[in-house]
């Protein structure tokens, strides 16, 4: 990026756990409720209650270390973070410090400009998620409840990213995991998927880290990258102009495309972590780890690499394929049904995912089901249909819901093969077109696919391509 | 009518039997507290008109023969519980006004079991105190002399029994604070081991030594008191799941071939002399009635009170975050924002006492600090845990005093907090080791206060404890004697 500066980053994501409850009582986690209406005394912070671990969340955080290759803690340890704010109702949030349930993993990212490369992941550790501020008056706020304690994972990177392009294919990447594992939702702009990132600079060559800016509230990949970019042209700047960058925390603006400070290193807080004495510390047996690893679903780099080494695709469909998991499941479906990949991938990537795009459905909504559309194309491979007339028998069944046979024998869609009524349309089609016929006869071959053309159109698509072009070839001659 | 001198097995048989209804009970009760407590100051809150509605629909279910292990009987409890009819203060300006939307798990199981709660009772704020006098609503006063405190924090539970205000109450120990009142008071106070009794609902001072635990005047009426309250909740991670004695069961059955140690540690020369005349004696009986007395050591004891003030002290600096006047109780507004409400709502509300805990404990957890205080004390925490388990593979039972002094005079400490604390020197070490322990009438000092004997269990063997302790409470006459008001 810089011929000067070498760009370190790294990043911390709030990954919010897909769990039916929250993470310490039993207060429903659902997106959008009126404001206060989904607590309790636990996630109210009243005097005298209690929190109690919701086992989940425990099982959730383990998926997303075994899909990081983190080591799982058989011991890890829930720890106060001590700080004033309103949308913190016991004055501390439960998280992890000293023991988490993960560390010492790692995910593998590419760029098109620095190629494949395996970033870090210092640790995974479960915490609680505070309420909301609203500031809806000029002298007063009001303060919902709802999301304080719907439970979180934070993700930390080690500062292994060199550009802020590596920094969102880590963060795709990521993304990818934890929605492919269904225990985040992935909506980025409901705050389901937060990143802060740690921004530094150094001369190159120079092994110690520069002093580091920790970028808040980056809630788009577009905005992430622009806060880096940002971000590391600011420092250039500070560094060029004899100063020296300081350690604090910095606001990203999206709509100005600027950052302004927001506490400097010594306003920082001191947070007084230690262990929270209402819980106890949290016990994974190597079992439970093992029922979870058996549980994960084949993960989205795994699967691309398999559509291209077993299935024999290009790398483009197996990207395409494997990117969401309902799509690669759909895929897969049919695959099952019908062995024949590269057709299999040609059809979802075209008219399934053509069609669901035109329609704004997912594919969850897909009304061709792997089963109905494996038996379109069965009848392609028996000759019952042409390539063409599939595509006809396709829409009729997204439309009907009724079986490519039911569609078929319905609109009489059937392909002649039968060389006696080809023969006719032939003789037909040459007969009407003398003109043609002398050219092609004195050496403009290429006048075939007219010809073909004719006598498909003639037939109304239904004629078999093949033999329509054999006849032609003998009567032309 | 005149009830103060039935215990609760009295009280239901006579309600069973119909002699005596709960509302007439609950009235006579509500009577004396009115006629003492001008004098006593054990009450915040009266509930004389949920009470009489809760003995009315007693009778109810006594009269169709439904009644429960306590239906009918009046009891009260610390101010540090929440209840959802009346108020919650917890001894605090902070909560003057504050009514919970939930009742303490332990107070369901009473309300369940058909108790009738007459009020809440005086303690120190948040539990912390060792004699009642920091209390909002001011000292509780000590029934055997109105010019002594009557021990702390729970200060109203002790006085209210020893008084016969009511025949039974709950209270919380944290490091001593239903022992000692109990011992200053001449009354049976039980601090169950940590996690027998759920936390959930009981206003947090120390969560990782605090424990509910019941006060009455003698040993059958605070098994009965354990009984009820006792068992694993699922809305309290630190209480624990494992099945819970019938404590009334084997009550009698003795001391004879018990081995009972005597830590030495708690046998120091500073012990006030009527205090050492008194436990001897208690040693005595022990003896005669059979059981071995044996010497023990349990060595890490000088630095039980350095550890738990460091460890208490820091886990309410967390716990009491959450009085800042955003959702719930006293808010004092500023016109300069969030952070003067904060500092205004928080000076306003706590006291002296609550203030200097919540900086000593900020203090401990802080960074460059925390290795040398907080985690040094969890460390010796560790050592005195360890140094009972050691102890207790000798022997069944320890004996110790409660307390080095009896109840001292109203403000002879308060301008000396490290002597107050020091105080609680005998009760602190079983509260950081986690295990059970109990204060029981043994003596009167010279001026006619009265002493109490601690008796230590082995964790979760509060059945033994007990058993012990009436066996003492059968051989003497301690507990029958009661203050003139």
């Amino acid at each position: 990026m810089n011929s000067r500066y070498e760009v370190v980053i790294g990043l911390e994501v709030h990954v919010q756990l897909t769990t039916k409850t929250k993470i310490f009582c039993g207060c429903s986690t659902e997106f959008g409720q009126s404001p206060n209406s989904q607590t309790c005394p636990v996630c109210l912070g009243l005097p005298g209650a209690l929190p109690v671990l919701n086992q989940q969340v425990v099982e959730n955080a383990i998926k997303a270390g075994l899909a990081t290759n983190c080591q799982i803690a058989p011991h890890s340890i829930f720890a106060r973070k001590n700080y004033f704010y309103p949308d913190l109702p016991k004055g501390y949030q439960i998280s992890q410090f000293e023991l988490p349930i993960c560390e010492h993993g790692w995910i593998d990212i590419e760029t098109a400009e620095l190629g494949k490369k395996r970033v870090g992941i210092t640790r995974i550790h479960m915490e609680e998620d505070a309420g909301k501020l609203l500031h809806n008056e000029v002298d007063s706020s009001a303060v919902d409840l709802n999301r304080a304690c719907t439970p979180l994972l934070e993700v930390v990177s080690e500062p292994d990213m060199r550009s802020s392009d590596e920094a969102i294919a880590y963060l795709r990447q990521l993304h990818q995991i934890v929605v492919y594992l269904g225990i985040c939702n992935g909506n980025l702009d409901e705050g389901s998927f937060r990143c802060d990132a740690n921004v530094s600079i150094r001369p190159w060559g120079q092994t110690e880290l520069g002093t580091r800016a920790e970028l808040k509230n980056l809630n788009s990949f577009r905005f992430i990258k622009q806060a880096i970019e940002y971000e590391v042209e600011r420092q250039i700047d500070v560094i060029e102009d004899g100063d020296e960058v300081v350690q604090e925390t910095r606001l990203f603006d999206p709509d100005r495309g600027v950052s302004r400070s927001m506490r400097s290193k010594e306003e920082a807080h001191d947070y007084r972590y230690f262990p929270d004495p209402d819980l106890l510390p949290l016990q994974v047996s190597a079992d439970w780890v093992t029922r979870v690893r058996d549980s994960l679903p084949e993960l989205p780099l795994v699967k691309l690499q398999r559509y291209q080494d077993e299935m024999g695709l290009p790398a483009y469909d197996a990207g395409v394929l494997s990117a969401e998991r309902p799509v690669a499941e759909y895929f897969e479906g049919l695959v099952a049904l019908y062995n024949n990949p590269k057709v299999c991938s040609n059809w979802v990537m075209g008219e399934i995912l053509g069609a669901l795009k035109d329609k704004n459905l997912g594919i969850e909504d897909c009304p061709v089901s792997p089963e109905l559309l494996a038996g379109i194309l069965q009848r392609i491979d028996d000759k019952t249909i042409s390539g063409k007339i599939a595509k006809t028998v396709f829409e009729e069944v997204w439309q009907s819901g009724k079986s490519a046979d039911q569609v078929i024998e319905d609109k009489g869609l059937k392909q002649v093969s039968d060389s006696g009524a080809i023969e006719a349309i032939v003789d037909e089609v040459i007969a009407a077109n003398p003109g043609p016929v002398a050219e092609y006869r004195g050496g403009k071959e290429k006048l075939m696919g007219f010809f073909v053309g004719q006598v498909m159109k003639a037939s109304k698509g239904k004629a078999n391509p093949g033999m329509a072009n054999q006849l032609l070839k003998q009567k032309l001659s | 009518m005149k009830f103060q001198n039935l215990t609760i097995q009295e009280m239901r048989q006579k309600l069973i039997s119909a002699e005596l209804t709960s509302v007439e009970l609950t009235r006579a009760c509500l009577e004396r507290i009115k006629a003492t407590d001008d004098r006593l100051n054990a009450f915040i809150t009266i509930c004389e008109k949920e009470a009489l509605t809760a003995a009315a629909a007693a009778d109810q279910q006594l009269a169709a023969g439904n009644g429960a292990l306590l239906t009918g009987i009046p009891v009260a409890v610390k101010d540090i519980f929440n209840t959802l009819d009346v108020r919650t203060t917890c001894g605090s300006k902070i909560l003057n006004d504050y009514v919970s939307p939930y009742d303490a798990t332990t107070i369901t199981k009473l309300r369940e079991l058909g108790a009738v709660i007459v009020g809440k009772l005086n303690m120190d704020e948040f539990a912390m105190g060792s004699s009642g006098e920091n209390s909002a609503v001011g000292v509780a006063y000590n029934p055997w002399d109105p010019q002594r405190v009557p021990g702390g924090s729970s200060s109203g539970s002790a006085a209210a029994v020893a008084a016969g205000q009511v025949v039974a109450t709950l209270g919380t120990d944290t490091g001593g604070s239903v022992r000692q009142p109990a011992s200053h008071c001449g009354v049976v106070g039980l601090k169950p081991t940590y996690g027998r009794v759920s936390r959930y609902g009981v206003v947090a001072f120390a969560s990782s030594l605090d424990q509910v635990g019941p006060v009455a005047g003698n040993v059958e009426d605070c098994a009965l008191m354990l009984s009820a309250v006792a068992g694993y909740d699922p809305a309290d991670s630190t209480s624990v799941d494992c099945p819970v004695p019938d404590y009334l069961e084997n009550l009698t059955a003795g001391v004879a071939g018990k081995k009972i140690g005597l830590p030495k540690e708690y046998f120091i020369d500073g012990l006030d002399p009527d205090i050492k005349t008194a436990v001897n004696a208690a040693i005595e009986t022990y003896r005669q009635l059979g059981a071995e007395i044996v010497e023990v050591s349990l060595p890490h004891t000088d630095y039980s009170v350095a550890s738990y003030y460091l460890i208490a002290m820091a886990e309410a600096s967390s716990n009491l975050a959450r009085y800042d006047g955003v959702r719930f109780g006293r808010r004092q507004d500023g016109n300069k924002g969030l952070i003067e409400m904060y500092q205004q709502t928080r000076s306003a509300g706590f006291g002296d006492e609550v203030k200097r805990r919540i900086m000593m404990g900020t203090y401990a957890l802080s960074s460059g600090y925390y290795d040398a205080y907080y985690l040094k004390a969890q460390k010796v925490r560790t050592l005195i845990r360890q140094d009972f388990h050691a102890v207790f593979e000798q022997v069944d039972l320890l004996l110790t005093p409660v307390a080095p002094t009896p109840a001292f005079k109203i403000g002879a400490m308060t301008d000396d907090p490290l002597q107050m604390y020091l105080s609680d020197i005998f009760t602190i070490p079983t509260n950081l080791a986690g295990t059970c322990a109990m204060s029981i009438p043994c003596g009167f000092s010279g001026e006619g206060l009265p002493i109490g004997l601690q008796l230590i269990g082995q964790p979760f063997a509060e059945a033994e404890m007990l058993q012990a302790a009436y066996a003492f409470e059968q051989a003497t006459d301690w507990n029958k004697r009661v203050p003139e008001l």
